[in-house]
């Protein structure tokens, strides 16, 4: 029952927000400050000057440049092309008959339980193939496939799309594409949104891949120069927090102006999942 | 066409239209039909071409000695990079490493998310705020929450050890005390997860019906009892959904332990006392250049996670036999 909160309820979940908070408000103040004000005790509590100094370095010297201009490429081009296969597969799984629709469908929720580690070998051997490492298309096409997608869509259709709507195009005389275009498509721009939002989210901050595809001084991503800075690449460690706070202020400031929609994406994702 | 529609006649006109009806109704019989695979088919064939035969592939792979230098050239071993896998103390430390983490990890990630929603729950001021500072470390890249956990875990300077001593704990050596260190890389899991599963919990209970809470409460059952008697039985697929998607999550741990080491590489610490499997797996590839074992390590990877889901559902049906 949604009782009233009480003020314990209120002081438990500020701690919760500190606590959530404070890893990041740290970076940004050990960003800001020299390497020899993190060794002193007790630790910096407060901003320092050298926050600027240390952005420009680790923008140059670390390819923290280059590597949020390519996770930009990466993490956009992912999350268009995954939403729109997610909603074309979903509408499919949602609305249309068609032969082997269920065991199709079951195969794509199966794939959500395969360990990506299952197939980085075959796809380094790949890659090395093809002298694509270092390459942006090495992280982009792998991650065009989310069965996560095809699932959120399709329980996203199976409400928000009218069967009377479709038969109505249909008796139209719309043909297949027009009707996607001019029916599925709008109905669906709600869900495409969310999930184009998680799907950047997920692209920006994916690891494992690329840091076997990519390297720090070919075209990283954020996450690959960022490990870069953790093993060693730069000793500094105000330097090494400035570049973890390039690598994450793009999506704060996503989760800023659509932390709402995001919630409410996630939140929905869980009910009908 | 033209000739149809001049005035000389009906029959030509009426034809045409027929035979325009006709067409138009296999055309759309044809898209009827086949539609359907034009709209899977882009999933299904990057899903085939990155997913499903790379995954055959690292089967055959985990049978033969290749090397990164040459991935090219591969020779065939049959089994042997599995058994050398299972006389590797390396590969059974980081097996261990990987459950005591895993533990670690998601059952104080679950709970705290459990304990968040219900007060996420009540009638609240500023819920929204509350939700969507919930989810920031959720934003935060593994990298990103890695650097600053390794400076807040330091041994000399880091804040953990300074508040710690302040209560007059001694200094804590986080990265090398083997329970220590897989604490530390526990408490980035569980900070980035947290809220994520907080949310997951709060829409659930947002859709138990008032009512049940309402009879219970004509019962007379405290706010606790109703906690544990009505929203966690009614929570129980969602329970079990986080369960299974946080242990997936847990098998695959690679970046917190990767970087929690430092500049030391992937061996999980001097004493490899937090390496896991996906660590395991990196470093027999791609430090010692070994793709066939590495490859026999993800399958091993994905035997245990089959072996997890059949055992979790044999548990499921016994419990609906008996209960």
């Amino acid at each position: 029952m949604r009782v009233r909160a009480g003020r314990m309820t209120y002081a438990v979940l500020i701690v919760f927000t500190v606590l959530s908070l404070f890893p990041l408000v740290w970076t940004a103040i050990a960003a800001s400050g020299t390497n020899g004000r993190l060794a002193r005790t007790p630790p910096p509590f407060w901003f320092g000057g050298n926050l600027p100094k240390n952005l420009g370095i680790a923008w140059t010297d670390a390819n923290m440049g280059v590597a949020l201009l390519n996770t930009v490429i990466v993490a956009g081009t992912v999350a268009a092309g995954t939403v729109l296969f997610s909603t074309l597969a979903g509408f499919a799984f949602a609305k249309l008959r068609f032969r082997f629709k269920n065991v199709l469908l079951l195969l794509v929720i199966g794939t959500m339980m395969v360990p990506p580690q299952l197939s980085v070998v075959p796809l380094f051997m790949l890659i090395a193939e093809l002298s694509w490492t270092d390459q942006l298309q090495s992280v982009v096409l792998p991650a065009l496939v989310s069965a996560f997608g095809v699932f959120f869509m399709r329980q996203y259709l199976l409400e928000a799309l009218p069967v009377e709507l479709l038969e109505a195009a249909r008796v139209d005389g719309a043909s297949g594409l027009r009707v996607v275009w001019h029916v599925v498509f709008p109905a669906a721009r709600p869900a495409m949104a969310v999930l184009a939002m998680l799907t950047f989210v997920m692209a920006w901050n994916d690891f494992f891949w690329p840091i076997i595809a990519l390297t720090q001084n070919g075209s990283p991503t954020v996450q690959v120069a960022l490990t870069g800075l953790g093993r060693g690449y730069i000793p500094d460690q105000s330097v090494i927090m400035a570049g973890a706070l390039l690598g994450t202020l793009p999506l704060l400031l996503v989760f800023v102006a659509f932390g709402r929609q995001i919630v409410g994406g996630i939140m929905q994702g869980a009910v009908k999942g | 066409m033209a000739s149809g529609t001049t005035t000389a006649g009906g029959a030509p006109l009426r034809q045409d239209a027929a035979g325009e009806r006709r067409w138009r109704a296999r055309r759309h019989r044809w898209d009827v039909r086949w539609s359907p695979y034009a709209y899977i088919a882009p999933f299904f064939v990057f899903f085939a071409a990155f997913g499903l035969v790379p995954l055959l592939y690292t089967a055959w792979a985990s049978l033969h000695r290749v090397e990164l230098t040459a991935p090219a050239d591969m020779e065939w071993v049959g089994l042997r990079n599995f058994s050398r896998l299972v006389a590797d103390e390396f590969f059974w430390n980081a097996l261990k490493n990987t459950v005591t983490i895993g533990l670690l990890s998601t059952v104080p990630q679950l709970l705290i998310a459990l304990g968040v929603a219900h007060l996420l729950h009540g009638r609240l001021r500023g819920s929204m705020f509350f939700r969507v500072v919930a989810l920031t470390p959720y934003a935060t890249s593994v990298a990103a929450a890695t650097l600053v956990f390794v400076l807040l875990f330091g041994r000399d300077y880091g804040m953990v050890n300074w508040a710690l001593g302040l209560a007059g704990i001694g200094p804590v050596n986080w990265q090398n005390g083997a329970w220590a260190s897989q604490f530390a890389v526990s408490t980035i899991v569980i900070w980035r997860w947290t809220g994520y599963n907080a949310l997951i919990y709060l829409a659930a209970m947002q859709s138990i019906p008032d009512e049940l809470y309402e009879s219970a409460a004509l019962d007379g059952a405290s706010r606790w009892r109703q906690f544990v008697h009505v929203t966690v039985p009614s929570l129980r697929p969602t329970i079990l959904f986080t369960i299974v998607v946080s242990t997936i999550g847990a098998t695959q741990l690679f970046g917190e332990p990767l970087l929690f080491n430092g500049s030391a590489g992937a061996t999980g610490g001097s004493d490899h006392q937090f390496q896991t499997l996906g660590l395991y797996l990196y470093e027999q590839g791609w430090v010692n250049l070994h793709l066939g074992r590495a490859s026999a390590i993800a399958w091993a990877m994905f035997l245990i996670l089959v072996l997890l889901g059949t055992a979790a559902g044999l548990i499921n049906a016994y419990r609906r036999r008996t209960g």
